[in-house]
């Protein structure tokens, strides 16, 4: 379950932020910016051959006392990261891949609806719908 | 007759007013009084389901009236029932005493108070006359063979009118569902016949509403007219019977009408002449732009209606949004999920009546709607003509069956088949659709997973060494792992087809004296030439480390020509004119230039001796310092002559083989 799930565009703003204590938003917000550049390092560093299949998920980008960043790339360039609370050892890594295929799958649909200009805010009720399911329930 | 009889006699005990024997004698001709006057008691049974009071108390009310006692329904008990009916819809119990007491007529499933229907009985008069010129049109529209039920359509319709406009005026009214129950209740204000009529088509209504698609949009009002009262009866009894048993929500403006169908399906044509193709995403966003919805609804209404997610509508797909779109200025809230009656499955309406009472007559009722719902087909497709009459047949045939919903889906399967040229992409139950749609839409997912997995499986393991520096790789000696890192990309190279010829390798000189050292080391009576030596062959490591490499490396490589080929550089001021070839040879090397060593080392050899007591003690730890790595390089130069002597092994087989090669090319190259 996650605390915070984000959506970065390719020019690395966002596309959409979501977290669950919502008094506590700016800090999330903040733990998102600084994991940009992990991703950035990271992609940069995979990316010797562009073009030659790149990993989409990142792992875990980097983590501190409260909770752990995990971060996923897009080929298109598009960031998902997601945040979880660190007491929460129970979630495994496939769990969290899982819940990165399915924000792909569901970005994807919103991509694919011809209303929705990429690079606008997403505000897709289906999209909101699956970051609900995956965000902790109480709080 | 009989009725006027019974209600005078029923009227001779308990009290009857005139809206109450009216609306008896209606309910009464209702339950299909036979000549004996008994009413037939299934017909009772769910007139009385449909009062909507909990079965104990109905079980009570038949008990009471008497009928219980009978064992059938006679007029004055139908009419005792209801009085009893009313008295418990009230709140009162439910006893003899309580007939008498001035009640409100009973209620039955969304009949209104008479208070309600005194309140509307202003309204039928305006009704009544737009209602009979409606009454030809809406039959014109409906082809249902049976009139009666354009009646009912009329009021259907009259229902559906106040909820709903036609596409082509957009800008309609907003919803007046509520007015759809007012009109039920001021049908019943007219006389015995309306009464009759409105209790019918109110019961109908609702049945109605889940298994008739809105009639024409040129119905405004419509009402039953007076002409078609017996008829009216006949078939609102049908729908007494799943009166009670169908209990559908409001999905009225979710259902798309024949009209609405045929102009969706000309602006699908406007859009894309081939029915069965797709709309691109751009042409429709173009084309629902127009309608002048906020975008963020359009967005919502594609996300609903784009079932398959190809980015592109299908005429169904297009004619939900579309449908949407329409409902949404006609004031409608967009639903979150789509409607079960705009799935795509839509075509198959039989499909979303799921609880049908399993009898004989309401399947004409069904089977109309899936004529109708055929027929649209029909216009819409304008290919299966031929097909369908057949199933329509089929239909009436399986009318007379009981196994309603076990047919009625194997029809709609026909249908389905028949219909899959259109309509490829829904060939299954909606419920099934989504499914199927995801798993055919998400391969998507799988790929990706796999992907991660092989790329995952792809970097993990580290990118294998050359085989033949696995050896030196694992060579725990520092000594060792220097030279041998460095000589690596030299064995590389050098691990290519060897060529035949052996050029004189220089030895490596230091190698030689580096197992020399390592020989003799544990040989502790020779200590002092040991430590020169063994200095000598440190101080060789520092300075040359180079040439070390060299030496080394021209021992490695089973194709340690081309090595020496490279060494040559380094190695010629050191060579001995040996070729190390075989590693057995070199550990005789170093007896053989033992001699040699110790010239060399002889030039340190002065200087120790003048401190000798702390050079004693220095000696002895250096000294075992040396042994134990001489000991290690021991072990490793081993493992590395096992090695070594294998890749010769090969080498020598390469060399039989070559040979051989050689030996039958030459008698046809003398040929």
């Amino acid at each position: 379950m996650a605390v915070c799930i984000a959506v970065i565009a390719k020019e690395n703003y966002p596309l959409y932020i979501r977290s669950v204590p919502t008094q506590n938003e700016l800090k999330f917000h903040y733990t998102v910016h600084t994991s940009l550049d992990v991703v950035e390092e990271k992609i940069s560093s995979v990316g010797k051959s562009m073009g030659d299949q790149r990993e989409l998920y990142l792992g875990l980008l980097y983590p501190t006392e409260d909770y752990k960043v995990y971060g996923y790339v897009t080929n298109s360039k598009v960031k998902f990261v997601i945040v979880v609370d660190s007491s929460n050892t129970s979630l495994r890594d496939n769990e969290i891949r899982s819940m990165f295929r399915k924000l792909h799958n569901s970005f994807t649909d919103v991509m694919c609806n011809p209303f929705h200009n990429p690079g606008d805010h997403i505000q897709s009720k289906a999209f909101d719908g699956i970051v609900s399911g995956m965000m902790v329930q109480t709080g | 007759m009989d009725q006027e009889s019974g209600a005078a006699s029923a009227g001779s005990f308990i009290s009857l007013n005139e809206h109450e024997q009216r609306y008896f004698s209606g309910l009464h001709s209702l339950c299909q009084a036979d000549t004996s006057g008994k009413l037939s008691s299934s017909k009772v049974a769910e007139l009385f389901k449909v009062s909507q009071l909990p079965p104990e108390s109905l079980h009570k009310v038949t008990e009471v009236c008497g009928a219980k006692r009978l064992g059938y329904f006679g007029t004055p008990q139908f009419y005792v029932a209801l009085k009893l009916l009313a008295a418990a819809q009230s709140g009162l119990p439910i006893r003899l005493e309580s007939v008498t007491a001035n009640l409100p007529l009973p209620r039955f499933v969304g009949l209104k108070n008479e208070p309600d229907m005194r309140y509307s009985s202003s309204i039928p008069p305006s009704i009544e006359a737009q209602g009979a010129p409606c009454g030809p049109a809406s039959g014109a529209v409906t082809w249902t063979p049976a009139a009666d039920r354009s009646t009912f359509r009329h009021l259907e319709a009259n229902v559906d009118k106040k909820q709903w406009s036609p596409p082509r005026s957009p800008c309609s009214s907003p919803p007046r569902s509520p007015l759809t129950y007012r009109s039920y209740p001021y049908a019943k204000q007219r006389n015995g016949v309306d009464a009759q009529i409105a209790y019918e088509s109110k019961h109908s209504s609702r049945p109605m509403v889940q298994l008739e698609q809105h009639s024409s949009p040129s119905n405004y009002g419509t009402k039953p007219t007076a002409e078609h009262p017996a008829m009216a009866r006949a078939s609102s009894a049908e729908r007494l019977d799943h009166q009670g048993v169908v209990d559908y929500t409001d999905d009225d403006p979710w259902r798309i009408t024949e009209e609405q169908l045929e102009y969706y399906t000309n602006q699908f044509k406007s859009l894309q002449p081939d029915l069965g193709a797709l709309i691109l995403g751009a042409v429709a966003k173009n084309f629902f732009t127009k309608s002048k919805l906020p975008i963020p609804e359009l967005s919502h209404i594609w996300e609903l209606s784009d079932v398959d997610r190809d980015g592109a509508l299908t005429f169904s797909e297009f004619c939900t949004a579309f449908h949407l779109i329409v409902a949404r200025k006609n004031g409608y809230p967009l639903p979150e999920t789509l409607p079960p009656t705009l799935r795509p499955g839509f075509m198959q309406p039989a499909e979303d009546i799921p609880n049908i009472a399993e009898s004989a007559e309401p399947l004409i009722v069904f089977e109309d709607t899936q004529l109708r719902h055929s027929q649209v087909d029909r216009s819409v497709v304008e290919r299966h003509q031929p097909s369908l009459p057949t199933i329509k047949q089929e239909l009436t045939e399986e009318s007379s069956q009981q196994d309603v919903g076990v047919k009625r889906g194997v029809t709609c399967q026909e249908k389905q088949t028949l219909q899959l040229g259109p309509f490829p992409e829904r060939p299954e139950p909606p419920q099934e659709l989504d499914p199927q749609m995801r798993m055919k839409t998400r391969p998507r997912s799988y790929s990706s997973t796999s992907f991660e997995d092989a790329m995952k499986k792809a970097e993990e393991p580290p990118t294998p060494p050359p085989r033949p520096q696995k050896t030196h790789s694992r060579a725990s000696s520092l000594d060792l792992n220097k030279l041998f890192q460095q000589g690596a990309p030299g064995v590389k190279s050098g691990w290519l087809p060897p060529p035949p010829a052996l050029p004189p390798r220089p030895p490596a000189s230091q190698v030689p004296h580096f197992i020399n050292v390592s020989e003799k080391t544990p040989q502790n009576k020779v200590q002092q030439p040991n430590f020169a030596d063994f200095t000598h062959f440190r101080e060789e490591e520092e300075s040359s480390v180079k040439p070390e490499e060299q030496g080394p490396r021209s021992r490695f490589g089973p194709s340690t020509e081309d090595l020496t080929n490279t060494s040559k550089q380094d190695i010629t001021a050191a060579s001995h004119g040996q070729v190390p070839q075989k590693p057995i040879r070199r550990k005789y090397h170093p007896e053989s230039q033992n001699l040699e060593t110790p010239p060399p080392s002889a030039m340190p050899f002065p200087t120790p001796a003048k401190t000798s007591q702390k050079l004693l003690s220095r000696q002895k730890r250096e000294i075992q310092m040396a042994i134990r790595k001489n000991k290690e390089t021991n072990a490793v130069l081993t493992r590395l002559n096992s090695e070594l002597q294998q890749q010769l092994k090969v080498v020598h087989q390469e060399r039989v083989t070559l040979e051989s090669q050689l030996e039958l090319l030459r008698p046809l190259a003398s040929t």
